[in-house]
């Protein structure tokens, strides 16, 4: 095969940090270190630096300068928010909805809530991983206080009908939470005309520093802290501020905000033209997520009779990073429980691969990865019995 | 996270391919647990002169059976009989906890091909060690 190179296609588990980000962020770490509580000069510049990136965030988003609080990163906002809405208002109702698809700093929460005495639905998707608006609003309840459905999913890059899922959400006057850690740069958002009144965001996802996120927090949601102290972030998230990494978040997201459509242009094309010639190149391979409501650089492919962690130590062995929903990566026995949710069976979904295009992807690694993909596959297939059976009985019997 | 052995056995896995008419067959594990391993055994005079394996499965699963194959040729079937799961994941520098059934599915996979054989020449199948604990080809569960 081709000699070695790195080519880095898992943008959606992490990005690299733009170096403009990090030129920004520099300063905060060696000159404006003061922390921002205290009164002299420095620190008043730390505190400054806090507001400005605030409002990039609140630009972003089209909120409100004081609805964003920044937090340690995806996790954690989504944690305060769940966590935060339900103890706050246990009073008015124990009934939160969800969807099978969401990610685990999701699922794993409402699973915690469940223990707690709260009531969880967790709403099915179709073959493409979109949540039905009927279903959603057929499971509400007079004790529902709160929908959590991601922006667009992480595994298969489906994007959910947010302003239409808001709007059910509003009418019930029930409290909406999107997880938008995948969408932030690929999609526009405006929680005001979407009817968010909460939103999870993580600066790596888009080529800001790791360890830091925001949550956004529409004025007059009721909601519980998460992390008690002092009185940081308008005494509603303890902990001295991150403020490197807060200006990092804030430098990236105005970046990636600025021009999202024509930003796309460039990593749709490639993604597209990936997919199409690996779906037509590797027979017994399919698409999964939606054909058109997905991210822009989000290519997941089932390759049946082989299994994904294979295929990436191979692509790794090639210089090519992606990710699999199969069960090996992942410490468990079951596959993704995403492509489970879509009805892909499982020996399907252990043979799915994602690809994440980013900024630093370009026409030669889309080449390469067209060159290298179709031996690993035809390779591990030739040593799966599977694929024997498969061929001798002339169809798929697993 | 794997041994450079393990990483070695899984590029050039040794022994991939089938026998034709093999003389004993196994066949273990599940596609729905991700993981499926076939071993053929070519014996002779009690010995196993030739030994080859089809995995589905991860790197470790193909990485066990290339060394199980390995292991056990040459050997008298008493001898290949007594290849433990252990065995082959101390030959491959070991495995990573989760990925230890990978070589129990190993040891089976060798084991009924044994028992096949025997079958075949109308002897009683050996007991096994571990009654299919990792075999899941009746299970609907993956369990481990």
């Amino acid at each position: 095969m081709a000699s070695k190179r790195l080519i880095y296609m898992d943008h959606s588990a992490t990005t690299y940090t733009k170096p403009e980000v990090v030129n920004a962020m520099l300063p905060y770490f060696t000159e404006y270190f003061g922390n921002p509580s205290s009164i002299y000069g420095i620190a008043r510049d730390s505190k400054k630096a806090v507001d400005t990136a605030r409002a990039q965030v609140a630009k972003a988003l089209g909120a409100d300068v004081d609805e964003i609080y920044f937090t340690s990163g995806g996790s954690e906002s989504d944690n305060w928010a769940i966590k935060g809405v339900a103890y706050s208002n246990r009073k008015k109702g124990t009934h939160i909805i969800t969807t099978q698809i969401e990610h685990h700093a999701v699922l794993h929460t409402c699973q915690f809530l469940e223990k707690e005495g709260f009531a969880v639905t967790y709403l099915p998707v179709d073959k493409y991983g979109l949540v039905d608006p009927t279903e959603l609003e057929r499971a509400i309840t007079d004790k529902t206080i709160l929908i959590s459905i991601m922006y667009a999913n992480n595994e298969i890059g489906t994007i959910e009908p947010i302003t239409e899922l808001g709007t059910i959400a509003r009418k019930h006057n029930i409290y909406f939470h999107t997880d938008a850690v995948q969408a932030i740069g690929n999609v526009p958002i405006n929680v005001k005309e979407q009817n968010i009144d909460l939103l999870s965001l993580s600066a790596h996802k888009f080529y800001g520093p790791k360890g830091v996120g925001a949550l956004y927090i529409k004025k007059g949601v009721r909601i519980e802290n998460l992390i008690h102290g002092g009185g940081q972030e308008r005494k509603k998230r303890a902990g001295t501020e991150n403020i490197a990494g807060i200006v990092g978040l804030g430098k990236a997201i105005e970046i990636v905000t600025a021009d999202i459509p024509n930003h796309n242009v460039k990593i749709k094309s490639m993604r597209d033209r990936l997919l199409k010639q690996v779906l037509e190149k590797i027979p017994h391979s399919q698409l999964n997520g939606h054909p058109e409501k997905r991210l822009p650089g989000n290519f997941n492919v089932s390759f049946e009779f082989i299994e994904g962690e294979s295929m990436l130590l191979w692509l790794d062995d090639e210089g090519i990073c992606g990710s699999t929903g199969s069960a090996c990566t992942s410490g468990s026995l079951e596959p993704s429980h995403v492509l489970l949710a879509t009805g892909l069976s499982p020996e399907v979904a252990h043979g799915s691969l994602r690809l994440t295009l980013g900024d630093a992807n370009t026409d030669q690694d889309i080449d390469y990865v067209l060159d290298v993909l179709p031996k690993v596959v035809t390779k591990l297939r030739e040593m799966s019995p599977l694929y024997l059976k498969s061929t001798k009985e002339g169809g798929c019997n697993v | 996270m794997y041994s450079d052995k393990v990483m070695e056995h899984f590029k050039n896995p040794r022994n991939v391919g089938e026998i034709d008419n093999p003389d004993g067959v196994g066949e273990v594990g599940n596609p729905v647990c991700g993981d499926i391993m076939k071993i053929f055994l070519k014996i002779e005079n009690n010995i196993i002169v030739d030994a080859k394996f089809k995995t589905f499965g991860c790197g470790a699963a193909i990485a066990s059976s290339s060394m199980a194959t390995e292991l056990v040729k040459g050997k008298t079937l008493e001898e290949a009989w007594e290849v433990s799961n252990r065995a082959v994941a101390e030959a491959l520098e070991g495995l990573p906890p989760i990925k230890m059934h990978c070589s129990v599915l190993a040891e089976e996979g060798i084991h009924k091909a044994i028992n096949d054989y025997r079958n075949k020449q109308g002897l009683s199948p050996w007991e096994e060690k571990h009654p299919h604990s990792h075999d899941h080809s009746k299970d609907l569960e993956c369990q481990d």
